[in-house]
């Protein structure tokens, strides 16, 4: 009897225990010497093909993964909602169902709807990596993010992080509010009272309404004001928002580390000159960006499975017939 | 002479001798092994079991063993006719009805065009009249196009037998539209059953506001976005003398509001259905969309106030907001996929396994509100009675079933319990003297 193991995939932070960040981090690492080559790559998926499929705008993202497969030699085909059947009214099955006919090793998925990779992943055989899904989960900018922190801090256990600004609407906040308590950090979550979702302490994290104890942060992890809100009235200005919540060189103290994913909106959530800071690591987590989408799809498609090795798996099946 | 209300295809008259069923109808203090004779579609004869024999031409079905139960009511159904036959039609939706137990159903008007004119409601009922394998009535809307902007034709509509008014799917949002429906009630009669949502503290929501959203990143449906208006409407009915019904109460602050304007002598009533009673916002947590409807499934608190608010009697029945959808149109991310789920083939089973079986209601009291929506509108409550019309389901509550394992009886599987097994087989049910449903027979391995 063969036991089948399914394909395994990176959907959501809660998919990686603590081991299983820190294996996909080293991996990372080790990419990272080879980032320092003159050639850049290496023969890992050489016959196998990434699609990346992105229903949002992005560049670091989308950019990253494209480059991460290439460099570990596998065929890449990107598809882009604007341009392609989508435009023609096709469903997210049929797109699925279309581009899992040329046999990808894995698809990455971007998407303006919470649980699409879910969705996409009951769909498809290959595996399928979580590129962004509405305002739930963005799990490869968490690692991304606590592959650079632990490179400036080594490990975050009791470390302390404040995530600032509009949680609401951000994919990112929940997946760091995850990744960063696993790895052992105290997350504080702030922002306009409007922007903090009710019940967000239950992700493991503090709520507080203002920075007045924005001192005791290690790292300050500000989050892009979504400009497109503003005719919602989450907030009354982003002169206001900017007046409390602005992350300027008066705010961030010289111990603290400065993260933002980008885009930045300069002037908003970060001041000009916090952005240029010394502490500020924004270049270095668009550097991770490459490395650890490279490992992710490393583990994904090549690497020891996460949870129960394919060989004892089987081994075990043999045994109990 | 009384306009009809209730229409359905005509069928044989039932001639059935039950024998040997556990009767059970808590109206009629009737909770005892019996033999029940049917004939001509009314109950003739009630007797001790092994008391009664099959005249001529009667079908004598052994009942040792099963449940007979007075048929249930459901308040609440979408039946999407006209306009959207591919997710159910009067012919499908009253098949469901029929596998589920039920004699009677109330469709709701938000369908394409909305039922909102006496010349549709004809149509429909001309409709009923051929397709209906179990009585329907209609629900018209409040307001035309369900626009909350001006009030249908209510007095017409009443005469051509609309049993009363709604614009559910839609709150009535502006609490001077309301009052003035109600002002009009006095003229026309015919309850006004009242979806009950702010869309201001709505807005754009999928899901219940709370730690599950958080987590999901989804916009939230908070529980006050509907009890403020429950406040609102029972003040609105209690100033005016109207009478109004709220469906699908899903929130521990809304079943405060009701018993509270209840106690204070309003003429209100309320309903819960069979998924608020039985799951929470937990099950959203998948992400699957079979878990969206609207109002959203909430907390573990809620539901214990719905459970306690059908015990206690705040809440009147039980309605299933049976809604159907068509399998592509579910099968898309969350946010994105109509709202609602399937229940009439599910809410006495969903109910008796998960609320009677675990100690929680008396199976009495369940039967009770699943039946005490006719009375709510002004129709005959089913009975097990000698000289009633017979509206009777023969149920196996010892046989287990997996849901969709056989398919429905509806068009569309947008069920949440799909795949749960549930106890409680219906095994036939009579509706308006004619016998609407039998289960398939066992073929044994």
């Amino acid at each position: 009897m063969t036991v089948p193991v399914g394909p395994r995939h990176l959907l959501s932070i809660d998919d990686l225990d603590r081991e299983g960040i820190e294996r996909i981090l080293d991996r990372a690492a080790s990419f990272a010497e080879v980032a320092g080559r003159e050639i850049k790559k290496v023969p890992a998926l050489r016959g196998r093909t990434v699609v990346n499929l992105f229903y949002e705008a992005s560049t670091r993202t989308s950019s990253s993964f494209e480059l991460a497969a290439k460099r570990l030699s596998a065929d890449v085909v990107s598809v882009r909602a604007a341009t392609s059947s989508v435009t023609k009214g096709e469903s997210l099955k049929d797109t699925v169902q279309t581009l899992t006919a040329y046999d990808p090793a894995a698809i990455v998925i971007r998407s303006p709807h919470a649980g699409a990779a879910q969705l996409v992943a009951r769909w498809t055989d290959a595996a399928v990596v979580n590129a962004g899904d509405g305002k739930h989960e963005h799990p490869t900018q968490a690692l991304l993010d606590v592959y650079t922190l632990r490179k400036r801090l080594g490990a975050l256990d009791g470390r302390c992080v404040w995530i600032v600004g509009d949680v609401l609407h951000s994919r990112v906040a929940r997946s760091n509010i995850l990744a960063f308590a696993r790895m052992g950090a105290q997350v504080t979550v702030s922002g306009p009272p409007t922007l903090i979702p009710r019940g967000i302490e239950a992700l493991g994290c503090r709520v507080a309404p203002t920075l007045d104890g924005l001192a005791e942060a290690d790292v300050v992890y500000a989050l892009r004001m979504q400009t497109e809100r503003m005719e919602e009235a989450y907030v009354p200005s982003l002169r206001e928002y900017a007046a409390r919540y602005q992350i300027d060189a008066a705010r961030l103290m010289p111990h603290q580390l400065l993260m933002h994913p980008g885009p930045v909106n300069r002037g908003v959530e970060l001041s000009a000159d916090a952005i240029d800071s010394p502490q500020a690591l924004i270049a270095q987590q668009v550097e991770a960006g490459v490395v650890v989408r490279m490992a992710v799809l490393y583990e994904l498609l090549v690497g020891a499975p996460l949870e129960q090795p394919a060989e004892a798996a089987a081994v075990e099946a043999v045994a109990a017939a | 002479m009384s306009v009809p209300r209730l229409f359905h295809a005509p069928a044989v008259p039932a001639a059935l001798l039950l024998r040997g069923v556990h009767a059970l109808d808590p109206r009629a203090d009737l909770d005892a092994p019996a033999d029940v004779l049917v004939r001509d579609g009314r109950i003739a004869e009630i007797g001790p079991p092994g008391s009664l024999a099959a005249p001529d031409g009667v079908e004598a079905v052994e009942g040792e063993g099963l449940h007979l139960f007075p048929a249930f009511f459901d308040p609440h159904v979408h039946l999407r006719t006209p306009g959207q036959e591919h997710k159910e039609t009067l012919a499908s939706g009253t098949a469901a009805a029929a596998a589920g137990g039920y004699c009677g159903i109330v469709a709701m008007p938000n369908t394409s065009p909305t039922l909102d004119s006496a010349p549709l409601l004809r149509a429909l009922i001309e409709q009923a009249r051929r397709e209906a394998r179990v009585p329907v009535g209609f629900m018209p809307a409040i307001t035309r196009a369900l626009a909350g902007a001006e009030l249908t034709d209510m007095a017409e509509l009443r005469d051509a037998g609309a049993l009363g008014f709604t614009d559910d799917g839609k709150p009535v949002a502006a609490a001077g539209m309301l009052r003035r429906a109600l002002q009009y009630q006095r003229l026309c009669g015919g309850v006004l059953a009242l979806h009950e949502e702010d869309p201001s503290l709505s807005g754009h929501g999928v899901m219940h506001e709370g730690a599950a959203s958080a987590r999901l990143g989804m916009a939230g449906i908070p529980s006050i976005s509907e009890s403020t208006m429950v406040a609102r409407d029972a003040a609105l009915a209690a100033y005016e003398g109207g009478r109004v019904h709220f469906q699908h109460l899903s929130c521990v602050e809304s079943v405060q509001a009701l018993a509270a304007w209840k106690a204070a002598g309003a003429h209100v009533s309320g309903e819960a259905s069979p998924h608020h009673l039985t799951l929470t916002d937990e099950s959203v947590r998948s992400l699957d969309s079979r878990f969206k409807m609207n109002p959203p499934l909430r907390t573990e608190p809620d539901r214990q106030a719905l459970i306690a608010g059908l015990r206690d009697g705040t809440i009147d029945c039980v309605a299933t907001d049976h809604a159907p959808h068509a399998r592509h149109e579910k099968e898309v991310p969350f946010e994105e996929a109509p709202m609602g789920v399937t229940g009439l083939e599910t809410a006495f089973p969903v109910l008796y396994t998960d609320l009677v079986l675990p100690g929680l209601l008396p199976l009495g009291l369940v039967i009770e509100r699943m039946t005490a929506g006719a009375a709510l509108l002004a129709l005959d409550t089913p009975r097990i009675a000698v000289g009633e019309s017979a509206n009777l389901a023969l149920l196996d509550l010892a046989a287990e079933w997996e849901v969709g394992a056989r398919g429905y009886a509806s068009k569309s599987a947008n069920s949440c319990f799909e795949g749960r097994a549930l106890r409680g087989v219906v095994r036939l049910t009579v509706a308006a003297g004619a016998v609407v449903h039998r289960a398939p027979v066992e073929v044994p391995a």
